[in-house]
This record gives structure tokens, sequence and C-alpha cells, in this order.
């Protein structure tokens, strides 16, 4: 592994959504060029992690490091700096609707770059091909298909060429075969710009395929954090369950399960108790 | 990031030297187009290209344009193995003149 700097540090994170806590003690590292995966049920706590990662949450304790600041401590302003060296793909694809598909991904480059139009163009069409989305650009995107709009959102996210690009569930809701050629693009984008990579995501099939190393979050906490191989290989039970999508029944608590169903607020800041877990 | 032109075989060779990024990407844009303006056949020597992002990309775009408008010489030679990682990434290895060496791009 590399001894450089790591590009995003998280160290005794902890989170509570009011009297509930949805992280515990979440410490991990992402090196530069790397393609680290954050993967676990729904309710685990990934999209919460996320939002850490993205300077959109603040920790109730706990240290994050993204490109060597401390995020905790930077203004606004160097936040927006920061950010401007961060690329998100978000889930929905996150498009302006009332933009073209070419003014959408222009639009960073607009904002933060004192670039002339004809570079931004060049740019921009540059992106719309490596997404192979070549020629798409005066298009709307209520024009495109769900594997267009992550595409898009990919050239968005890419085109200020960040050092840290986040993923969100990149292949959610796509066929196969539109899900692969999404993990391929991952993959050159690594290799080619040396980027580190950020994917958030359940799809085992894209995990197994793009992740130099595995996070496996559950219940708010790293269930493990390995290599394909070895979180594959893993003995951990509850591991085995995600891997092998089987669901786990909760221990079912009665005195805290008649307190919910009789609408009592809970005594302590507990998680509350979820039926079913899994994929 | 420097530029350094010098005249050689009657074309002007350009070496780009360290990271060519959204900082410096304009300077260049503006060195190679005016090189494009007085006609002028242009070796870009990429060999010590460290880094170069998008927008320094797009600066050779356009000037590649502008030479092959002029019917005027204009290749990248040398061109280091970062430099190429971005651009087979947009498949631009397929586009540009490309040559191994600087020698090489005055006698295309």
């Amino acid at each position: 592994m590399s001894s450089a700097t790591p590009s995003i540090e998280v160290i005794n994170l902890n989170t509570h959504y009011g009297d509930r806590q949805v992280l515990r003690n979440v410490s991990l590292s992402v090196n530069p060029g790397e393609i680290f995966v954050i993967m676990g049920g729904s309710g685990s706590g990934k999209t919460t992690l996320l939002n850490h990662l993205l300077g959109l949450l603040r920790p109730t304790t706990g240290t994050i490091r993204i490109l060597g600041k401390d995020i905790n401590t930077l203004s606004a302003l160097e936040l927006q700096d920061l950010r401007t060296r961060m690329g998100v793909a978000f889930q929905s694809g996150a498009l302006f609707s009332s933009m073209s598909v070419g003014d959408n991904i222009a639009l960073p480059l607009r904002e933060h770059s004192d670039l002339d139009e004809t570079t931004i163009g060049i740019v921009t069409r540059l992106k719309l091909e490596v997404v192979s989305l070549a020629g798409f650009e005066d298009l709307m995107p209520a024009e495109l298909s769900g594997g267009m709009i992550k595409r898009a959102a990919f050239a968005r996210a890419i085109v200020m060429d960040p050092k840290l690009l986040f993923c969100d569930e990149p292949s959610a809701g796509l066929d196969p075969v539109v899900a692969s050629s999404i993990d391929d693009l991952i993959l050159r984008l690594r290799d080619a710009m040396g980027m580190s990579i950020v994917v958030v995501t359940h799809d085992l099939d894209s995990t197994f395929k793009i992740a130099d190393r595995i996070c496996v979050l559950d219940k708010g906490e790293v269930l493990a954090l390995d290599s394909v191989d070895a979180i594959r290989n893993s003995p951990n039970e509850r591991i085995q369950n995600l891997l092998n999508r089987r669901t786990e029944e909760a221990e079912v608590d009665p005195d805290a399960y008649l307190r919910r169903l009789l609408g009592e607020k809970e005594k302590h800041a507990n998680q509350p108790t979820q039926g079913r877990t899994g994929l | 990031m420097k530029i350094e032109s010098r005249e050689r075989d009657g074309a002007v060779v350009v070496a780009l030297v360290g990271e060519v990024d959204l900082q410096h990407s304009p300077t260049v844009r503006k060195h190679l187009m005016d090189l494009m303006f007085e006609r002028r056949p242009v070796v870009v020597d990429m060999g010590s290209v460290e880094y170069i992002d998008s927008s320094g990309i797009a600066s050779l775009v356009e000037a590649y344009q502008a030479a092959r408008k002029n019917g005027t010489r204009f290749v990248l030679a040398a061109v280091s193995q970062p430099a190429m990682r971005v651009l087979q990434l947009a498949r631009l290895d397929k586009v540009f003149a490309l040559a191994d060496t600087v020698e090489a791009g005055l006698s295309a």
C-alpha cells in the first residue's frame, strides 16, 4: 500500500440523529489511487458515512481528514475549496432538469474556474466521450435513460478532474450490462487519472469487480475492513449472510417492542431494533 | 509548470515541464494559439509532463485543430506515461499526431 498521506482518514467517528446513534467508532482510511467500497445492508449507516465524507454532516465526536484537511476545522470557504477537488456521482444523478446535459456538465467549470468558454466546451465534450455519451450534450436530462443519466452524472463528477471521487450506488436500477460498463468506467478513471474512488453500494458483483478494499458496515459499526479475498473468505457469520443474501431475524425484546407499538419513548439512546436486515 | 520554446529545423519545439492543470492550462493555450496564429509548425515535447488535466488536453486539442486548418504540423512528441494515460482515456491517442521522440516529430 502507498505510504503517501491518505486521501481520507476517519478516526473514531460517532454520529447521532437525535437520540439515535447511527455510526459507532467508525475508523478507516482510503489511500491515493485506491478504489474503496463501502457496503452494507439498508440502514447500516452507509449513506450517513458518505454524507460525513462529503462534509455535509458534523460528527458528534471523531475526526475526518479529507485530502489531509480536518474538515471540522475548515471555514465555509476552505470547505468549498476542498470540494472543488472532490467529485460526487449521486445515486439519482442529481442533474438540473432545466439545463441541457452539456450545461450540467460544464457547470462546475463555469462556477469554479476562469477557463475560456472554448476550453470549457472541449472539456465538457471530452468528458462525454469518456462516459460514452458523445453527441448528447444538447439533450435535456428528461430525454435520457437511467443508464445515460448515471453516465452524465459521472461526467459532471469528473469534469474538474477531482483527486477524490465518490459514487453513491452507481449501479442501482441498471441492467447488468450497463452496470458492468459503469464498473469498467470506474476502473478506467482510477487507472488513467490516479484518483481515489469511494463507492457506496450493496451490489456484490460490482464490489468484487472494482474494489481494492471493502468496508462492511453493519448497524453503524465497521464489521470488517479488508481486501476482497479476505472479505469473501471471512468466517464471520454476519458477513457471510450479507454476501449470500441471507436475511437475519433480529432478536425481539418484548418490552421494547411493546413500547414501540404503544408509542412510548425509549429510555436510552439505543438504535431501534430492525425487523429484518438484509440486502 | 514551465513552458520552454526553442527553434529547431524550421519548427518550434514547445517543451511542457511539470503539471499542466487548471491553473496553468490557459498559459499553455495562449502560447500554442499564438504560434498557430503565426502558422508555425509545432512539436510539443511532452516528455517532462508529470500530470495533465482535461483543461490541458483541451488546449492541445484546440491548437491541433487550428494547425489542421492552417495545414501546418502539430505533433505531440515523447509523451510521458501519465499524459498518455489521460490521452488514452478519451481515445485521443488515436486522434493526435504522435511521435516517440522530438527528432521523430520534427521529421514527421
